[in-house]
């Protein structure tokens, strides 16, 4: 896959661009340019964070995800809904009625994430306890936090845990069991993941540590929150289908929601992609000697807080705070209780693929251009005026200079040394004018 | 035969910008395409150093330097220098005071981590005028 032309699913609308410096401004892996009026994608470095998203004022920024259309287009179709969905209900009574709302709106079957992300606890849990992995054991959970190491923490990918996400686990097994249960074969049945975040479509089309994804497609949540609201609402007590999932399955939508289950003592979960890259920094320093475990999730709140979600994150991550407790009062069980030994067996859980870095930051494939490439940004910087404010269309002045000597701009793109140069322009025009009046006299 | 060089100044006692020089480093090595395994070593080290300039030095000075032979790594103090240095080398010895201390610092391990680190490791030191500390990481 690494082979092929880097997907993601951030999109511009470049009707709705004015060609500002908000997202150039806030991209954690300066991904964007401005020039010729609009925003430019710079596909190679976009870990689909979706803070673009967040900050753009002109809703300039889409995301690419499969419509609840597509569904049809398989015999069979099941949804696998993330646990955030849960989230974005007030006061919802039982899960299950958010699970019986996806089977009136078109799905054949339901598998919940949540139970999925039971079965990978588990196995998170069996890597922890071998001592020669290194620490921190980083989660894979967060695509983004994974895409955001290949490119900024290549060294870090070693400690990276090797297991699949909740959502390729569900995939996997919901499948199977359909497939055994109504006798049709794999290729009838469409498994489509309701999404929070747009890193989640990027990971089944260019999957990473796998070489293909179980997943058919990404539906958005805003766009299934929008069908489904009315039946849920509608829903009475007996046609709720039954949560499968233990509370600490479900407690993964939000921050904490993994570390809680998998190392609740010795770990660190940090939302917020630039919190992630602080604390990654501090990590690649060794400073956090007796970390065991890093949780780190690119949205704010964990997936409640993902650019694709209709709750505010805040009052999501609460709604899921009660969902868990309603959970845990009916029935308190530990996943390893839930999770019967055969599932742990019987279904991959592990990446069959080796996670690469993506050097994108590298100057020049050989290593004395680089150097020589680097000189030149240096002399560079040094000229400009470090005021980092984007109008020559990139994020900061050493992001310019780095532009400049990969060839993309030149340094008259800076604003402010045209102007030094218009000045020394002018003068020089002043002096002229004198010299021809001067002449002009002496005729 | 090209190479990179770089300076950083050090100030003793500011733990608000300890570790600015590590992350530039990282920054320009990524930058140059040093590989992950050279990288991370590199990165243990350098922060190590600076972090013991700030704590134990009177301020000083970090210089990085790449070649087609690798990763040079120096850090210069204007004092006050080590006594023992072999003392200073075992695992867990730490002279570092109580801010230290209460910021995780100090655990003792520093300078045993730079040399297990670096390819090649030289410290000298003169009590009442500084410590020098030499590492090479090689490339390949």
């Amino acid at each position: 896959m690494s082979e092929m032309k880097r997907f993601h699913s951030v999109r511009l609308d470049k009707k709705l661009c004015k060609g500002c410096t908000n997202c150039l401004m806030h991209c954690p892996t300066e991904a964007i340019r401005v020039h010729d009026g609009r925003a430019h994608i710079i596909d190679e470095r976009c870990i689909d964070c979706g803070e673009c998203i967040r900050v753009c004022d002109y809703h300039a920024k889409i995301v690419e995800t499969d419509p609840l259309e597509s569904i049809r287009s398989f015999k069979y179709s099941i949804a696998l809904p993330a646990p955030s969905l849960y989230a974005q209900f007030r006061n919802l009574k039982d899960i299950g009625y958010v699970l019986a709302g996806l089977k009136k709106i078109g799905f054949d079957d339901v598998f919940e994430v949540a139970r999925a992300a039971d079965i990978v606890s588990c196995a998170i849990r069996d890597k922890l306890r071998d001592p020669t992995l290194p620490r921190p054991l980083i989660s894979s959970a967060c695509p983004t936090v994974v895409r955001l190491i290949q490119v900024r923490f290549p060294d870090l990918i070693p400690n990276i845990v090797d297991i699949r996400q909740p959502m390729e686990v569900a995939a996997d097994i919901a499948r199977t069991e359909f497939c055994k249960k109504n006798g049709c074969s794999p290729e009838e049945v469409g498994v489509f993941f309701i999404t929070p975040c747009p890193a989640k479509m990027t990971a089944i089309r260019s999957p990473i540590g796998q070489k293909k994804s179980c997943v058919d497609g990404a539906i958005s949540m805003m766009e299934i929150y929008r069908v489904l609201r009315p039946h849920v609402a509608k829903m009475q007590n007996e046609e709720g289908l039954q949560s499968r999932s233990t509370h600490y399955g479900i407690g993964w939508a939000a921050s904490n929601g993994e570390s809680r289950v998998v190392c609740p003592d010795d770990s660190l979960s940090v939302d917020g992609i630039h919190n992630c890259i602080r604390v990654l920094e501090e990590i690649e320093n060794d400073k956090f000697g007796d970390l065991v475990f890093f949780e780190g999730n690119a949205c704010v709140g964990g997936c409640v807080g993902g650019p694709l979600v209709y709750e505010n994150n805040y009052v999501a991550k609460n709604n899921i705070r009660k969902l868990v407790s309603a959970a845990k009062a009916k029935k308190n069980e530990d996943p390893a209780q839930a999770v019967p030994v055969s599932m742990m067996n019987k279904y991959d859980l592990y990446m069959d693929e080796e996670i690469r870095p993506n050097p994108v930051m590298k100057l020049d494939e050989d290593m004395h251009a680089a150097m020589e490439k680097m000189e030149r940004m240096n002399k560079i910087i040094e000229g400009l005026p470090g005021y980092d404010c984007g109008s020559c269309g990139s994020p900061t002045c050493r992001a310019f200079a780095e532009d400049i000597v990969r060839g993309y701009f030149t340094e008259n793109a800076c604003i402010h040394k045209m102007r030094e140069q218009l000045k020394i322009m002018a003068q020089r025009m002043v002096d002229l004018a004198q010299i021809s009046s001067y002449e002009e006299k002496k005729e | 035969m090209s190479a990179v060089y770089r300076e950083y100044k050090v100030e003793a006692d500011d733990f608000t910008r300890a570790g600015e020089a590590s992350a530039d480093i990282k920054r320009t090595l990524k930058q140059l395409g040093v590989s992950s395994t050279v990288l991370r070593r590199v990165a243990v080290a350098c922060y190590e150093v600076e972090i013991n300039l700030v704590i134990h030095s009177d301020g000083g000075t970090l210089t990085l330097k790449v070649d087609d032979e690798g990763v040079h790594l120096k850090s210069q103090d204007v004092g006050p220098g080590i006594a023992d240095i072999d003392q200073a080398m075992r695992e867990g010895y730490s002279t570092a005071d109580e801010e230290a201390r209460s910021l995780g610092f100090g655990a003792g391990m520093g300078l045993p981590n730079m040399k297990r680190n670096a390819d090649r490791f030289a410290i000298k030191s003169r009590l009442g005028e500084g410590t020098t500390i030499d590492m090479m990481f090689a490339l390949a």
